[in-house]
């Protein structure tokens, strides 16, 4: 139990650290802002109370909002992904309901199941955050090219990282 | 009351998400609206140490760009210093007497090679004829004097520096402004001699030595060395100086290569007198 917040922990903190000090000065060009730190609110355990989960996501949010000094508006997004998060994972569930030892990850989900949850969260964010951003329907087709290219860009990022620390386990 | 309170246990996730949400969307609102830095910015103190932690870092990658950029600066300041400026003050009837015309211009140029320790040294820079550098041209640091140019390809110029046996500076106490010549006193890149120091000239340890401003490869008043220790050898009329060069020879990064708008004039003056002392 401890051990497993220590690891949230401390994913909590790279996650953030990496999204506010390397990704958000990363010249990607207009259209392409990954947010890797996504994959935090992702990878929050199954068994994890979902008012906590809820929270949790507030605290994320707002940590990468100190870091863009756009106060509120990634906790908003976090806020919102964290509420409808219980129903996304009721909605993808395995047949016999999810198990104590299954933990959100690509290794232990399987590719498919990860891919479309990591990506269903990550496209509702990006849309969200752009939105909130421009905050009107101006040039909505650049801001959707924008959503849809970040989320690619995000998603890339997000294998990436899945891949490089479950390599291991996963040729076992 | 009871009912409330079924209703907020009931519905608890969805009232927590409301209040968050509430909660953050206002501060969007409220933040954004008045562009204003609250506690929650990048201006709090540990953010702010995060991301002077990372400047630090990443400033090495551009401290090259940025140094030319300031010796570039250095050198345009230097240009317009007033020591750089000749009085052009001659006629005592003039008015104009706040007029200066300027005499020297100072290239800022990069060691590309430099060496200390061999008896004759030379420094190359990475200026050369296209930027308008001519032999015996001076050099200096921010820190003293450095060299002569000697001879000069087009994008290159090659340094006797003060480190060499025919390199001679006519140098001066700061102070009194009785002149010698300081040459190198090998194998120490840190220390030099003046001679010929008149016995008159009234000196202590930590003088410091500048250049005089005869010849006309340097401005009157460039830091040359600092007075260690002085003696008349028996039968001498001038004192030996030996002194520490102010210029650490050994760490030269950039320097300036100084340009002396009236050189030629001088010279042809000056060539002129001594021919004319030669008819008689």
């Amino acid at each position: 139990m401890i051990s497993d917040i220590l690891r949230h922990g401390f994913r909590f903190l790279v996650l953030v650290l990496v999204q506010g000090l390397v990704l958000k000065n990363m010249e990607l060009g207009p259209f392409v802002n990954p947010f890797l730190y996504v994959l935090f609110i992702i990878q929050l355990p199954f068994e994890l109370p979902a008012w906590i989960a809820l929270i949790v996501c507030f605290v994320t949010g707002i940590s990468v909002d100190v870091f863009y000094n756009t106060m509120g508006m990634h906790a908003a997004v976090c806020t919102f992904i964290g509420f409808m998060r219980p129903a996304l994972l009721r909605f993808m569930s395995p047949r016999d309901g999810y198990e104590n030892t299954m933990q959100p990850n690509m290794q232990l989900m399987g590719r498919l199941w990860f891919i479309s949850f990591a990506g269903i969260i990550v496209l509702i964010h990006h849309f969200m955050l752009f939105m909130l951003e421009v905050f009107s329907f101006h040039d909505f087709f650049w801001t959707l090219l924008r959503i849809v290219l970040s989320s690619v860009a995000t998603l890339v990022f997000l294998l990436v990282t899945q891949l490089l620390f479950y390599r291991n386990k996963a040729a076992e | 009351m009871r009912n409330l309170l079924v209703f907020l246990t009931r519905n608890y996730f969805f009232l927590l998400f409301l209040a968050l949400e509430f909660f953050a969307v206002s501060l969007l609102v409220r933040y954004n609206y008045f562009h204003r830095a609250g506690a929650v910015s990048t201006a709090n103190a540990l953010t702010g140490s995060m991301l002077e932690a990372r400047d630090n870092m990443t400033e090495y990658f551009g401290l090259k760009a940025e140094n030319a950029r300031l010796a570039r600066e250095n050198a345009l300041l230097r240009s317009q210093q007033k020591g750089a400026f000749m009085d052009y003050t001659t006629n005592v009837d003039t008015i104009n007497d706040t007029i200066y015309k300027q005499q020297y211009q100072y290239v800022e140029a990069k060691v590309v090679d430099n060496s200390v320790n061999r008896r004759n040294n030379y420094i190359t820079l990475n200026r050369g004829s296209a930027q308008g550098i001519k032999p015996d041209m001076g050099v200096i640091s921010p820190d003293g004097i450095v060299g002569i140019v000697k001879d000069v390809s087009e994008n290159f110029c090659t340094v006797m520096s003060l480190l060499h046996k025919d390199m001679h500076v006519s140098a001066k106490l700061k102070k009194d402004g009785t002149f010698g010549q300081l040459d190198w006193n090998p194998p120490d890149y840190t220390t030099a001699i003046l001679h010929d120091l008149p016995s008159h000239a009234k000196m202590k340890k930590g003088d410091t030595l500048v250049s005089s401003g005869l010849g006309d490869a340097f401005p009157e008043g460039i830091p040359v060395g600092i007075v260690q220790t002085f003696k008349i050898k028996s039968g001498d009329n001038f004192f030996t100086v030996d002194a520490k060069l102010t210029t650490d020879f050994k760490k030269l990064k950039y320097v300036y290569v100084v340009r002396n708008l009236m050189k030629d004039e001088q010279q042809e003056l000056q060539k002129k007198t001594l021919e004319s002392d030669k008819d008689k």
